[in-house]
This record gives structure tokens, C-alpha cells and sequence, in this order.
């Protein structure tokens, strides 16, 4: 007779937590949450950011003014939550004319024959050749500067990385035996296109998208920075930076620290759903 | 029907040829086994047979009719030797197999393909699975030649006993030719009719 044997379990019983893909979706609620503030308290606050008051100027921050007050007494809150909704309007801008770029230019690279695709793959490697705040001021200088010349330059500087995605992934669709045979059981061009390709490449151009708006955020706010972007008198996060520098040395560090945090916390909050966006509906990386 | 290669030759790299002046004519109740090492074009003449692939030179001829300049459904269906690159990843099998022509029950019935797999996704069903429903797409009603590339290699021997008893009664039946890839000498000497052997052109 066989007699039973102890065996040693290498497994431990896990603390109870999120499984993965929960997580995942916390995470997407999240940022998308702080975002939708962001905006909506940005764009419901009215004059609010650019009410000046002599009586509470250069106010360290406390409970009234949580980000403390400039030297025109105006509530630096407010000003950045303003200068963020606008920037974000703007990255949604600019992403979504770039993204749409993206699409027609790497679907016609890869699919209107090799030289429609030199042509293209040129002016990809033309555009990511020269430097990006280069290129974006000398958009924008020529365009007058300007609001229109900030979201110009920022909405057609940024297909370039996309359309590389997408052209490649076309291409290699094109290549797969399920779509080949799939052409040889008769099924047509637009059905395959519909049923095959777009389920692959959506997700990825969705992807993009959402990875493509800190981009655009940040070089907004550095063209505007730099002098080149959005006019003095709007509350802009890139004004506020630079308007910010003068009053530093004076030992007025609120004035560039929590706008600057507020930047950056929205920068990585896009960055963060775009991870989200791709662990939830990109299959191969879901187990990343 | 008649399948015809007339004088085809391919290669992938510029001067080196893979083929050369393949001859081959192929009648509906014919079954003819394919023999070569690897790497010698055995699939690559599949493909070229089934309309994938333009010969560099020469042509395949269904009924006097070039078989790749034809549009629609392919009467020379191929079934490929890996299942899993064969369907798209993201499609249910029921939508998999909606792309053949009109699949019969019998055949669905008699690949062993049972009802629940067809709710599910490729990568919930092994290799084999997959290749049945692979054979079942191939086999719709307008098909008059298969070609099947080393199909059964990955199934164990009952699954292919299986699966060519019954590949072998409904090409019987239906009077479709067959070409066949294998490594395996008794399973060809088993199915083919008559076998042609590639050798490496001089």
C-alpha cells in the first residue's frame, strides 16, 4: 500500500488585494477624475483668476489662499487651476488634430504602395530630426505667436512618433496569415479591414492619444514660458512660471512651486491613464 | 477539375532560385503527397499552388483559369501548419468559421469541434482544437482543391487518425483533390494516391 506522503507547499496565502486589472481600473478612475476637476474648477471659476486685491498681496499660503497670492493680490488657486484647465484644453487640442494625422498619414504610408510610404517615412524621420521646441517656435513665430500660434505649433508637431505605430502595425497586419487566408475565403476589403484590422490598431491609436496630451501640455507651457506661446494676460501655467521667476529671488517660492506641482501632477495623471488605458484593452501587455 | 502548375519557378533572394520549372497537374480525385526536406519549398510551392503567392515565373492553372489573379473564394483552399497564426486572435471561433463558405454540420460534427468552443477565443483552446476549426474553414462548399501543409503534425496519433479518416471520406465524397505536406512516411504512404518529390534544382 502506498502511504501518504507530507508535502511541502511552497505557497504562501496572499493578502487579499486587488487582482491586476482592478487596479488597473482604480487607477484609470483616478486620474481621470482629478483631470475632469481640474478642468470643470478651471472653467466654471470666472474672473476669479484675474481679480486683483491690493489689501492681499504677496500672502504666504494659508487656509484662504491655499497656494498664497501674488504681488497683484490675486489667488494663486485660482490662477492655477485657470492656466491648468487651459492648458489642458489645449493639449486636448492639439492631441487629437496630431492623432488624426497620425492616422490618415500611417494608414497611407502602409497601405498606398512604396512611394506614398518613402514620402511619408521622410518627413517622419524630417520632423523627429530637428528638435522639438525648435521646430514648435518656429511654428509659432511664424504663425504671429499668439494663442492660435501655440495650438497650431503644438498640433502639428506631434504625429510623427504615431504615425510610426500605426504604419508599422498596418504593415504587419497586412502580413498575417489570418487576414491572407481571410482574403482567399472571399471576404472583402472593407470587411476585413473592419473585422481585422481596426480591433488591433484602435487600441493602440487610443493609446496614443492619451500618451500624446502631456506632451502637448508641457510644450505648451514651455513655448508659453519662453515668451513664444499664449499672450501675458492669460492666466497660462507657463505664464505663471515665468512671470514667477522675477519674484523667486525675493523669497517668494509659492508662486512657482505649486503651480509647478499642479504641472507636473497633471503631466504624470495623463501618463498614468494612458498605462491604464493600455494594460486594460492591449491584451499583450495586460500581464505586464 | 484540374489543377495545373505549369513551369513555375520562385525564389526569395535575388538569383537564387528555391523553385525551378515546377511541373505538376493535379486531377479532383487525386491525392498527391509532397516530399522533400525542409527548407527544400514545400511551402512555398503550397502557397504559390493556393494563389498566395505570384510565381516568379510560370502559372497555376485551375480549369484553364490563372488561379492568382482570381477575386472571390479561392476553390484551392490551403490549411497551414500553425492553427494559431491561422486566426485571429481577437475573434470568437463561431465568427472564425463564419468566414468559410457555408460550412456544412457533418463536417463540424465529424472534425470532433464541439458546441461550447465556439463561444470562445483562440488562445482558450489548444493547438489542435484550433486546427480543427483550421480544416472545418477550409472545407466550405465552393472548395474543389485543399492543400494541406504538414496539419497534423502537432496532434497526437489518435486525434490524427481522427481527422484524416474523416478528411479522407469527405474528399472522397465530395471528389475535392488533396495535396499533402508530411514528414510522416507511413501516414503519406497511407493518404497520397501518388507522391512527387522535390529535389535541389542542379
Amino acid at each position: 500500500m502506498n502511504k501518504p506522503v507530507a508535502v511541502m507547499v511552497l505557497q504562501k496565502t496572499q493578502k487579499k488585494r486587488l487582482n491586476q486589472r482592478s487596479q488597473t481600473l482604480l487607477y484609470l478612475t483616478f486620474g481621470s477624475f482629478f483631470l475632469v476637476a481640474i478642468t470643470v474648477a478651471g472653467t466654471l471659476m470666472g474672473e476669479l483668476a484675474v481679480t486683483t486685491s491690493f489689501t492681499q498681496k504677496n500672502l504666504l499660503p494659508q487656509l484662504a489662499h491655499p497656494f498664497g497670492t501674488d504681488w497683484l493680490g490675486r489667488d494663486m488657486l485660482s490662477r492655477t487651476l485657470k492656466g491648468m484647465s487651459l492648458s489642458i484644453y489645449i493639449g486636448l487640442f492639439a492631441a487629437t488634430i496630431s492623432a488624426v494625422i497620425a492616422a490618415v498619414l500611417g494608414a497611407a504610408a502602409a497601405t498606398l504602395g512604396k512611394k506614398v510610404d518613402a514620402v511619408i517615412t521622410w518627413l517622419i524621420d524630417l520632423v523627429m530630426g530637428i528638435p522639438h521646441l525648435l521646430l514648435l517656435i518656429l511654428i509659432s513665430y511664424a504663425l504671429g505667436r499668439g494663442t492660435f500660434g501655440v495650438v497650431v505649433a503644438v498640433a502639428i508637431s506631434h504625429w510623427p512618433v504615431l504615425t510610426r505605430i500605426i504604419r508599422g502595425e498596418i504593415l504587419q497586419l497586412k502580413e498575417a496569415n489570418y487576414i491572407k487566408i481571410a482574403e482567399k475565403l472571399g471576404q472583402g476589403k472593407l470587411k476585413i479591414v473592419v473585422k481585422h484590422m481596426l480591433p488591433h490598431i484602435f487600441p493602440q491609436f487610443l493609446v496614443g492619444l492619451v500618451l500624446l496630451f502631456p506632451h502637448a501640455i508641457l510644450h505648451e507651457a514651455a513655448l508659453t514660458f519662453l515668451g513664444f506661446g499664449l499672450p501675458p494676460e492669460q492666466p497660462g501655467i507657463g505664464i505663471i512660471l515665468s512671470e514667477s521667476m522675477k519674484y523667486l529671488a525675493l523669497g517668494m517660492w509659492w508662486l512657482a512651486f505649486f503651480p509647478g506641482i499642479v504641472l507636473l501632477a497633471t503631466v504624470m495623471l495623463f501618463d498614468l491613464i494612458g498605462e491604464s488605458l493600455r494594460k486594460r484593452i492591449d491584451p499583450h501587455s495586460a500581464q505586464d | 477539375m484540374i489543377l495545373e502548375a505549369n513551369g513555375i519557378s520562385f525564389g526569395y533572394k535575388r538569383g537564387i532560385k528555391l523553385l525551378d520549372n515546377v511541373q505538376l497537374t493535379l486531377e479532383s480525385h487525386e491525392r498527391v503527397g509532397l516530399v522533400a526536406p525542409s527548407g527544400f519549398g514545400k511551402t512555398t510551392l503550397c502557397q504559390i499552388l493556393s494563389g498566395y503567392i505570384k510565381p516568379a515565373s510560370g502559372q497555376v492553372l485551375l480549369d484553364g483559369k490563372a488561379i492568382y489573379t482570381m477575386k472571390g473564394y479561392c476553390p484551392v483552399q490551403m490549411i497551414w501548419q500553425h492553427p494559431e497564426k491561422s486566426v485571429n486572435p481577437r475573434l470568437r471561433l463561431k465568427d472564425i468559421l463564419a468566414e468559410g463558405d457555408e460550412i456544412e454540420e457533418r463536417v463540424i460534427a465529424g472534425l470532433g469541434i464541439e458546441r461550447d468552443w465556439f463561444q470562445r477565443f483562440p488562445r482558450e483552446l489548444s493547438g489542435g482544437e484550433l486546427q480543427r476549426f483550421c480544416i472545418a474553414r477550409a472545407l466550405g462548399k465552393r472548395t474543389k482543391f485543399l492543400i494541406a501543409d504538414e496539419i497534423s503534425t502537432m496532434l497526437d496519433l489518435i486525434t490524427q487518425s481522427q481527422i484524416w479518416t474523416f478528411l479522407l471520406e469527405e474528399v472522397h465524397a465530395r471528389n475535392i483533390g488533396l495535396i499533402v505536406v508530411t514528414h510522416s512516411q507511413t501516414l503519406m504512404e497511407r493518404i497520397a494516391t501518388r507522391q512527387v518529390i522535390l529535389a535541389q534544382p542542379e
